[in-house]
C-alpha cells in the first residue's frame, strides 16, 4: 500500500504503476456531469485553487445536514468515469489536476492527457458507499450546490486513508484496456 | 388501514431497500468469492463489498450512493384504494430522503433542477394491479444509473452480431451487452432478460424478471436452459468485479417473455449492479410483515 498526502508533486504520481494500491490523504474535490462541464466552459472560479496538485472524485454522495449546518457525508461510492471522458483531458490540462478517482474506467483521451501532464486514474471499488463514506473525515465547503443538486455539486472534502487502486498510469498503461482486450478473445469465441 | 400507518410501512421498505443486502444476493456473492482464486484481487474485492453491507446494515446507511429510481410493484386488495397507496408511497420516499436513506434523484431534464425529493414526473415508478384477495403485496427495487446506462435493448435479426430471431439470436444479445458492459454497470451484475414484448414492455418484462429471487429456476424449460448456460459463459468472459478481472462477472441471470409482434423481435437487456436493492412487504388484515431482516 502506498501512501499518498494531497495536494501531490508531479514526480511522486509519475512514480505510480498500473495495479498499485494506494492510501490517500488530504483535500480532495467531487465533481461529476454538471461539474466537469462547468470546469471545461469556464474559468472554474469556484474550485480553481483547489483542484492544483489535488484529486478529482466522480461521487455523487448522500450527505446530512446537522442542526448546526454542518454537513457530513453518509454513502459516498464513486460514480462511473467514462461519462466525462469529453471532459477530462482538459480538465487535467487546465487546472494541474493529479488523480481522478471512480469506477469502471476512462477511455484513450484521458490516457494520454495522464502521460503528457503527469496524472492518475485510480479506482475505488463502486457500491462501497458506506466503507467510503467512513474515509471521508470532514466536509470542508461545497460549491455550486444550489445550482447543481446535492449528487452534482463540488463537494470540497478531507479524506483519510482512502484506498484505491491507479488502473490507469502516466505510462500509458490501462488495465481496463487489458482486461477489455483479454474478455474480448472470449466474447468472439461464445458470439462463434 | 390509517393512512399514516400505510406511509410508515413503506418508509421501513424504503429503508430496508436501501441499506439492507438481500439474503440471496449475499449469498450469490460469496459463492462468487469462495469461486475466485485465494487472495486475488477478485475475491478481496467481493470480501469488501460484503463488509460494506454489513456496516451499511448495522449503522441503516446507503450500500450505495446511487440511490437509484425507485419501482414499486404494487398488488392490492379491494381493502385499498390506488390512490392512498401512492400517497403513501411518495410522502414514505421523500421521507426516506429527507432522513438519508435515499439521495434526491430526480432531475428535470431541461432546467436541470433536482427537485430534492425524489417525486417527481415518472418519479418514483408505479406498477399498481388489483386483487380479489383482501392486503396487499409490495416489491420495490432500487435500480442505480450507472447499471441503467449500461442497460440496453437489440432489434433481432443483429446482422453485426449474426443474431437472428430465435433463442441463440437471444443468447448472443445477452453475451454482447454484458460485454459491451465491462466493469461500468458495477460488475458482478444480475441481468434481466426481457424477450419479445413492443419497446416499452420489452424492458419492463427485464425488470419484471429481476423480482425472482436468484437462487430460483425457471419454470419455463427452455428459459431456464438458456440462464444457466448464459451464467457459466457470461463468467467465463473474465471481466470479473468491478472489471477488473476474475470469474465473477455475473451473480444471476433471470429471463422472461412477452408475446411479440410479427414485424418485432426486441431483446432488452437490464442490467442491476451488485448491489442488487430490493425489499418485499405483506399486509394483511392490518399486519405487516417484511420478507427477510
Amino acid at each position: 500500500m502506498i501512501g499518498i498526502k494531497l495536494p501531490a508533486s508531479e514526480e511522486e504520481i509519475r512514480k505510480l504503476k498500473a495495479g498499485d494500491e494506494v492510501s490517500i490523504t488530504g483535500v480532495m474535490v467531487t465533481a461529476r456531469d454538471a461539474g466537469h462541464k462547468y470546469l471545461v466552459e469556464t474559468d472554474g472560479e469556484d474550485v480553481r485553487d483547489l483542484l492544483n496538485g489535488s484529486m478529482i472524485y466522480h461521487c455523487g454522495p448522500v450527505v446530512r445536514k446537522d442542526e448546526s449546518g454542518r454537513y457530513a457525508f453518509v454513502a459516498a461510492g464513486p460514480t462511473t468515469s467514462i461519462r466525462e471522458e469529453p471532459y477530462e483531458a482538459p480538465v487535467i490540462e487546465k487546472y494541474g489536476v493529479r488523480g481522478v478517482i471512480g469506477k469502471g474506467g476512462m477511455g484513450p483521451k484521458t490516457l494520454e492527457a495522464c502521460r503528457e501532464f503527469g496524472c492518475v486514474y485510480l479506482s475505488a471499488l463502486g457500491g462501497l458507499a458506506t466503507t467510503l463514506a467512513r474515509s471521508v473525515v470532514r466536509v470542508l465547503d461545497v460549491k455550486k450546490l444550489d445550482e447543481f443538486g446535492v449528487p452534482e455539486a463540488f463537494w470540497v472534502i478531507e479524506v483519510k486513508d482512502f484506498p484505491a487502486v491507479v488502473t490507469m498510469d502516466s505510462q500509458r498503461k490501462s488495465l481496463h484496456e487489458e482486461i477489455e482486450t483479454l474478455s474480448r478473445k472470449n466474447y468472439e469465441k461464445l458470439l462463434g | 388501514m390509517d393512512q399514516e400507518r400505510l406511509t410508515a410501512h413503506f418508509l421501513e421498505l424504503v429503508r430496508r431497500a436501501s441499506t439492507v443486502l438481500p439474503p440471496d444476493v449475499e449469498a450469490a456473492i460469496r459463492r462468487g468469492a469462495e469461486n475466485e482464486e485465494d487472495g486475488s484481487a477478485a475475491a478481496s474485492t467481493l470480501g469488501l463489498l460484503l463488509e460494506n453491507c454489513r456496516q451499511a446494515k448495522e449503522g441503516s446507511t446507503p450500500i450505495c450512493q446511487d440511490t437509484g429510481a425507485l419501482y414499486f410493484f404494487v398488488e392490492y386488495g379491494p381493502d385499498f384504494r390506488q390512490s392512498e397507496i401512492r400517497r403513501a408511497a411518495d410522502d414514505a420516499t421523500a421521507e426516506a430522503t429527507a432522513k438519508y436513506y435515499l439521495r434526491p434523484n430526480a432531475v428535470d431534464p431541461v432546467t436541470g433542477k433536482n427537485s430534492g425529493t425524489n417525486l417527481g414526473l415518472g418519479a418514483p415508478n408505479y406498477s399498481l394491479v388489483e386483487r380479489d384477495e383482501k392486503g396487499m403485496r409490495v416489491r420495490l427495487l432500487l435500480k442505480g444509473g450507472g447499471s441503467e446506462n449500461v442497460s440496453v435493448q437489440y432489434k433481432l435479426p443483429d446482422a453485426g452480431l449474426g443474431a437472428g430471431r430465435d433463442i441463440e439470436g437471444v443468447r448472443k444479445c445477452v453475451v454482447d451487452a454484458v460485454y459491451k458492459a465491462q466493469g461500468k454497470g458495477c460488475a458482478p451484475g444480475v441481468i434481466g432478460v426481457g424477450i419479445g414484448g413492443n419497446r416499452d414492455t420489452s424492458y419492463a418484462c427485464a425488470k419484471h424478471a429481476l423480482l425472482r429471487d436468484l437462487g430460483d429456476t425457471n419454470a419455463d424449460r427452455e428459459l431456464a436452459d438458456l440462464e444457466s448456460r448464459l451464467f457459466a459463459e457470461l463468467n467465463d468472459l473474465g471481466i470479473g468485479p468491478m472489471g477488473l478481472g476474475g470469474k465473477t462477472t455475473v451473480l444471476g441471470v433471470k429471463a422472461a417473455k412477452y408475446h411479440r409482434l410479427p414485424a418485432c423481435f426486441f431483446v432488452s437487456i437490464a442490467y442491476v449492479c451488485w448491489a442488487y436493492r430490493k425489499a418485499f412487504m405483506t399486509i394483511e388484515e392490518g399486519e405487516v410483515t417484511y420478507d427477510w431482516d
